[in-house]
């Protein structure tokens, strides 16, 4: 048995990993989102869930405050080229281009390296296991302790 | 930058308001990070003055939904409002999905409204083992009030109660079994009784019981219980009853000052935070051994054989740990 002080911190597990869950666009069709969120609650880690509609601003405010790890967003629209550029702005200015940015959904090969320029760290395509986007989190997700 | 100055610099950030600094400071107490807990012992001068208010009830009680209006009324005044939600973890995966900051949405450009979700890992009493400590961060950026929503369960959420100012216990009808099952202890969990989903016709007769039950409490109750707890219904939906939920929440804090019973309660939240964390740090203490050298799982094996009772493994177990031994 150690001091008190080790007592009081001793927590003894690695801290599970929060993800935010954002569908942002236009379509109302959340099911890629709910899908993602609950293979990644599976999978242990925390996922702050936030639905349809989401702004990049909303985004990025959620990421602010909750502090995550990795932002996975799930898109259908198509309109992945005019929504990405605007979100990892907003993530930019509320301080927050540290955080793991996934993205879930039907996105065509020649725009990915686009996608991957602006930051966006990777890309699961529509058939992609859901195993695979939580070994590439497990892995990538940043070890944040110090404040930038 | 050296840990001293690395603590100085995000202890005063969060002061100066920085919200970047003080989401990263959240997360160090929620992980049980040395720096969090360092940076706490420097903030925790700047704290004491904000409004602690619990919410508990049932989960799809319409906490979250009335969390959402309270933000509304309390920015309506100009107060910067905290929420901190829990919802629960994976007993099995330690996973956990964390759903109220939808139903808050609207703020997310208000830099006077700071939402953080945490999971409960484990936690019982329907909080989570630090968000106490994140209220007092909270507090020492300056929100007041700082709301905490409790998981939930519908049962065994009376640590809320004597770790707020003033505690709403929510009720909703058609979700709860009625008012047979909330037995009167209801009425020394929640300081305010909310029915919400107020718009539903069956709210008018949950409302009346709720009344009857507390002129029963107040006809058997002694002295001491001289706060008439109020019965408000509420509709989110409609945004009616929010007026008089939040007179309500301002006359509990009224009377807490002006009886002297907030001198009480504080030392009362103070009493059970301090009991919180002794007793999760022996718990802690004690389960380190079962992992490590199998002392637990010796002790257990011998209660097994009826060699000793689990009272006595119990302390033989707190022996060790106040004896700083390791475990033979
Ligand atoms: N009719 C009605 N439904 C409501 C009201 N407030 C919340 N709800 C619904 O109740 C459900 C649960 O609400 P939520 O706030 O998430 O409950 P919580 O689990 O206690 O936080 C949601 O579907 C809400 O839309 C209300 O005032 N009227
Ligand atoms: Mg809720």
């Amino acid at each position: 048995m150690g001091t008190g002080q080790e007592l009081m911190s001793a927590s003894g597990q690695s801290r599970p990993i929060r993800v935010l869950v954002a569908k942002p666009g236009l379509d109302g069709h959340d099911r890629g989102a709910k899908v993602m969120a609950r293979a990644f609650r599976d999978a242990g880690f925390e996922v702050i869930y936030t639905g349809l509609f989401q702004t990049p601003q909303m985004i990025a405010n959620a990421a602010l405050q909750e502090d995550v790890d990795v932002v996975g967003i799930s898109i259908l629209s198509g309109a992945h080229m005019s929504l990405f550029p605007p979100i990892m702005d907003a993530l930019r200015d509320v301080g927050r281009e540290d955080v793991l940015v996934v993205a879930g959904g039907t996105i065509p090969t020649e725009d990915i390296p686009v996608l991957n320029d602006i930051g966006v760290a990777k890309i699961f395509g529509p058939g992609t296991p859901l195993q695979d986007a939580v070994a590439y989190i497990r892995e990538h997700a940043p070890d944040r302790v110090d404040l930038p | 930058m050296t840990d001293a100055s690395q603590r100085a610099s995000l202890s005063e950030r969060v002061l100066a308001g920085d919200r970047r600094a003080l989401a990263r400071l959240l997360t160090s107490i929620e992980n049980d990070d040395p720096l969090g807990e360092q940076v706490m012992e420097r903030l925790f001068p700047h704290t004491g003055s904000a409004h602690l208010i619990g919410i508990t009830g049932p989960p799809g009680g319409g906490k979250s939904t009335l969390v959402n209006e309270m933000i509304r009324a309390y920015r309506e005044m100009g107060r910067s409002i905290a929420v901190i939600a829990i919802d629960p973890s994976s007993p099995l995966t330690g996973g956990a999905a964390l759903g109220d900051r939808i139903r808050m949405q609207e703020w997310h450009a208000d830099p006077g409204v700071f939402i953080r979700s945490m999971a409960s890992r484990r936690f019982g009493g329907g909080l989570a083992r630090n968000a106490l400590a994140v209220a007092h961060a909270f507090d020492a950026a300056g929100f007041d009030p700082i709301i905490i929503e409790t998981v939930g369960t519908g049962q065994d959420e009376v640590a809320i109660a004597s770790l707020a100012m003033t505690t709403l216990l929510v009720q909703a009808p058609g979700t709860g079994d009625g008012v047979q099952t909330l037995k009167a202890g209801a009425l020394e969990i929640g300081d305010v009784l909310v029915v919400t989903k107020g718009d539903r016709p069956e709210a008018i007769e949950l409302a009346r019981d709720l009344r009857n039950l507390r002129q029963l409490g107040l006809a058997a109750g002694s002295e001491l219980s001289r706060w008439d707890t109020p019965v408000i219904k509420t509709s989110a939906a409609r945004r009616e009853g929010i007026d008089s939920l939040m007179n309500a929440i301002a006359a509990h804090w009224s009377w807490l000052e002006e009886t002297g019973e907030m001198e009480i309660r504080v030392r009362t939240m103070i009493n059970t935070e301090i009991a919180f964390r002794v007793q999760d740090a022996l718990l802690q203490g004690i389960r380190r051994p079962v992992t490590r050298d199998g002392g637990m799982q010796r002790l257990v094996e011998r209660v097994a054989a009826r060699e000793i009772t689990p009272l006595l493994a119990a302390r033989e177990l707190l022996t060790r740990l106040s004896h700083n031994d390791t475990p033979p």
